[in-house]
Order: structure tokens, then sequence, then C-alpha cells
């Protein structure tokens, strides 16, 4: 699953940094119909989570009243350098995960 | 009149939308176990005429200073009038320093938009924002 | 003398048509100009927008080899902020052959002739996520579509199709998006009807969706016959609706209602 993440490359210990994530995913409501009539089964992700350095700071639990390809931002303090990771996971299994790296001075 | 019968009453009236958050209301319910919701601390910033139902922007923002004393451990989103009422629910806590969740939401038409934060101490609190929305996800089809 | 005087008069006309806009360059109007603050905002936004995850990934997929030959995009046009500029831009045009293409017919007839490899559906994934990446580098630059030559022909057509009143509702594209821009159609403003955001994020399909797309939408909602993706008459319109559009700069991935 395509994902974007912002984040700063850079931050000074204890500063509160901004972050961004949109994710492709149709998010389907399972209220649409397809073009012969048909109910398109529901399909939203339904977790989401950001793990900084392992531990878990921030997580989501979302539903068809998030709009497709999900935008969620969020804050979370600087703590050491390393990693921020983000899992997601929908109604069919599909797992998606992307990381992006952080410097703490 | 006790405001439980009087709370009862305005639910009984057809269309009625309560401004409060009904703290029987069974999603609310499974957050604050009946606890009382009081209305304060949080903000919920929406556009006061959706573009589109399908996106719309919310920002919650929560006044808490985010310490490890007193912090925001969530906050849960509700629809007044989506067919899955509880939109979201966000989970934070003393790492995340700032008390405040932009996303983008769906809405099946105008309605009262409520998040419900819970706080370290064990309390719960709330706000409702309205909004017009005249092409309305999930039922408007095409 | 009044035969060249007539060739003249008709010469001049001839041109003098070829010039006229039915909406004056100053008041030419993106899509974008007829949404709501937030929706253009969101266009704007250089992180959020969610067609920039299909030109994510037609950044990716230049790079991928394809087909019998297993030669990438970038195997023959190497770095697409370079070699891509400005080409969205100037489409559709006649290839040398003589055939009329848009940009996805371009990216396909490349897939089939010079990677060997399938040509890609209209909407597939893949199609929208390339054409977005090529359209996206010509991001501020007006569409400059040529109608001379072989390509008059297919402009001449394209306007027909435009002005061809069609459908139950017996309604040609001039009737809206010439004669009724800016007034208001239930809760929405009748937008110009322009091409330069393609391919756009649309919130109705809650994807990102081809011209083509659009143009078969128009025409459900008119209640006529949409026809099949790729079909002549929809590229002669393409033409036409970038002559319409000259001077207007790309938006690709635009956002729209």
């Amino acid at each position: 699953m395509a994902a974007r993440i912002q984040l700063p490359a850079s931050a000074k210990r204890g500063e509160i940094v901004e972050v961004k994530v949109l994710i492709q995913h149709p998010m389907e409501t399972g209220y649409r119909h397809d073009d012969v009539g048909h109910l398109i089964k529901r399909n939203v992700i339904n977790v989401l989570s950001c793990r900084y350095n392992g531990v878990e700071v921030f997580r989501a639990d979302l539903s068809s009243g998030i709009a497709a390809n999900p935008y969620v931002q969020f804050y979370t303090v600087a703590d050491k350098s390393g990693e921020l990771e983000f899992y997601w996971i929908d109604d069919e299994g599909m797992q998606g995960s992307e990381k992006q790296p952080i410097q703490v001075t | 009149m006790k405001r439980r019968r009087f709370l009862a009453g305005l639910a009984a009236l057809p269309g009625a939308a309560l401004a409060q958050v009904d703290p029987l209301d069974p999603l609310v319910w499974v957050v604050t176990n009946g606890a009382q919701v009081k209305q304060g601390k949080v903000t919920v910033e929406l556009p006061q005429l959706a573009d589109n139902g399908n996106s719309v922007p919310i920002k919650i923002t929560v006044d808490s200073p985010m310490t490890e004393a007193d912090h925001v451990k969530s906050i849960h989103l509700y629809s007044e009038k989506n067919p899955v009422r509880n939109m979201a629910n966000f989970y934070l806590g003393p790492r995340a320093g700032k008390a405040e969740i932009n996303s983008r939401v769906r809405l099946a038409g105008s309605q009262k938009v409520t998040a419900v934060a819970k706080l370290s101490d064990g309390s719960f609190w709330y706000d409702t924002a309205s909004i017009v929305v005249t092409l309305s996800a999930c039922l408007d089809e095409s | 003398m009044s035969r060249a005087l007539a060739l003249a008069a008709a010469v001049l006309a001839s041109s003098a048509f070829a010039q006229q806009r039915a909406i004056p360059l100053s008041e030419l109007k993106s899509g974008s100009a007829f949404l709501g603050a937030d929706l253009r905002s969101l266009q704007n936004d250089d992180f959020a927008n969610p067609g920039l995850l299909w030109v994510e990934r037609g950044e990716k997929l230049w790079s991928e080899p394809a087909g019998k030959t297993k030669q990438s995009c970038a195997s023959c046009h190497q770095d697409a902020k370079a070699s891509m500029r400005g080409v969205a831009a100037s489409y559709p045009k006649v290839d040398a052959r003589g055939k009329l293409m848009n940009l996805e017919g371009r990216i396909n007839a490349c897939r089939v002739e010079r990677q060997g490899a399938e040509p890609f559906k209209y909407e597939s994934e893949e199609l929208l996520a390339i054409t977005a990446y090529v359209a996206r580098q010509s991001k501020g630059i007006p569409i400059a579509a040529s109608i001379d030559g072989l390509a008059k022909a297919h402009f001449e057509a394209g306007e027909a199709a435009y002005r061809l009143r069609r459908g139950q509702m017996n309604l040609s594209c001039a009737h809206c998006h010439e004669a009724n821009w800016g007034k208001r159609l239930l809760s929405e403003t009748v937008s110009q009807g322009q091409p330069n955001g393609y391919p756009v994020y649309r919130m109705e399909w809650q994807t990102l969706g081809s011209l083509e797309r659009r143009l078969r939408a128009c025409l459900s909602g008119i209640r006529a016959e949409m026809l099949p993706y790729g079909s002549p008459e929809y590229l002669d319109l393409e033409l036409y609706l970038a002559w319409r559009a000259r001077g207007l700069p790309v938006e690709t991935p635009g956002v729209r209602r």
C-alpha cells in the first residue's frame, strides 16, 4: 500500500514535532454499489499505529467515517534519534508499513 | 424536571438532536462507563459548509499540558448522522507533546460532530461542532 | 482580382475562426477556481493532495523494467523531470504516423512498441500513476497543443463534437460550459470544463481518474451514450478542449468535487 509520511528530518530533544501520514486506500464504506447494483463490500483501514524506536506513541482506530486515502496528522515529542515506524491493517487483513528516520540532537 | 427525563423526552421528539453528550448513549458508555462528560477543554473545528461530504477537514484539540501527570489518553469522535457513529478513536499519551489531531472525515449530511476526550485523571470532556453538508458521503451515490 | 479578394477573405475568415476563443483569455479559469476554499487548498498542499499518491507511484513505475525488452521508461527517457518537462502541456498531439494521441495513448504506444508489454487499461492504477507523474512534470506550464497540419481535421471534429446536442437532455458541452459557466446548478457552480488538472482526484470517485472518465461522466449526466474508453471521438474532443484551454497552466493532479 502506497503511503506518504512527512516529519522533520531532525529535531532538538524535547521538541514537539508534527507528523503527517497519507495512505492510499479506498476506505470502502460498504454502502456503495457497483455498476450492476451489487453492494461493494466494506474494507477500511481499521488500525493505524506509530512506533517511535519500537514504542507506540500514537494509535488510531479508524472507520468508514474517515475519508478515502486517509490523512492523519498528529504530534510526538522528539526523544532520541532513530526511526518512526507506521503500521496499518485493513478489514481484509492487508497490512502496510512505512518508516522514516529522525535525527535528534 | 429531572435532567435524565428531560433528555429522554427530547430524544423521543422526532429529529431531536442533542447538543449535550448523552451519557447513556451506548457508544459513549463504552468509553466513560456512565461517568459525567463535561463540556470544555476540547475544541472541534470543522468548516461551516463542507465542499464535499466525502472529505471534510477536521481538527480536534484538547487543552492539556500533556505531561506524565496530566495528559489526554484518548479522543473519541462521534457523528450524529453517519451510519457508523463512532468515526474514529485516537490514543495519545504524554509522548504526544500536544493533543491535536487533524484528519479528513466523511459526513453523511448536515450534522453535529462530537469529540469526547478521556484524561489521565479519569475525567471526560467534550465539544461539538455543526456543519452543513450538501453532498453527503455514504448516502449520495453517483 | 475579386477571386483573389474572395480567397483572401476566406483565409482571413478561417484563421479568424481558428484564433477566436469563446471565452477570452482574461476570463479563462481552471476548475480549481470553482472549488471551495478547502478543496482548493487541498489541491495546493504538496503533501496531502491525494493525487500525489499516484504521482509517487508513477515515479517508481518510471524506473521499473517491463515487457519483453525489459526496458523501463527511464531506459529511454532518463530523468522525467528533465525529459518530460512540458510534454503533457503539448498533448493531445499527432504522432509521426499521423495518429492523434492523448498522453495515455502515448504511454501505451511506448509500452507496446518499445517495451513489448501489454498496454495498460484506462483507469488502471498503473496508467493513472504514470500519466499523473508525466503530467506533473508540466505543472505550471501553459497548455499549448497544436491544431496545425494533420491535427486540424481532428480539431474541427472535436469542436463539432463539443457543440453537438446529445442525449436525453439534448445538451451539448457548450450549453453548460460555454454559455452558463459561473452559474449555479443545484448546489454547485458550473465550471468552464477545462482539462488542465487531469488526471484529477475527484471527490465523487474518491480516487484519481482520467479526463476520459470525466467526459463519460458528463455524457452519463446528460443521459447520452458513453463511448468506450479510447474512442476517436474522445480524442478529438480532448484536442479541442486543449486548444480551448491554451494558456492555462497544467495543475496535475487537480482536486475536484
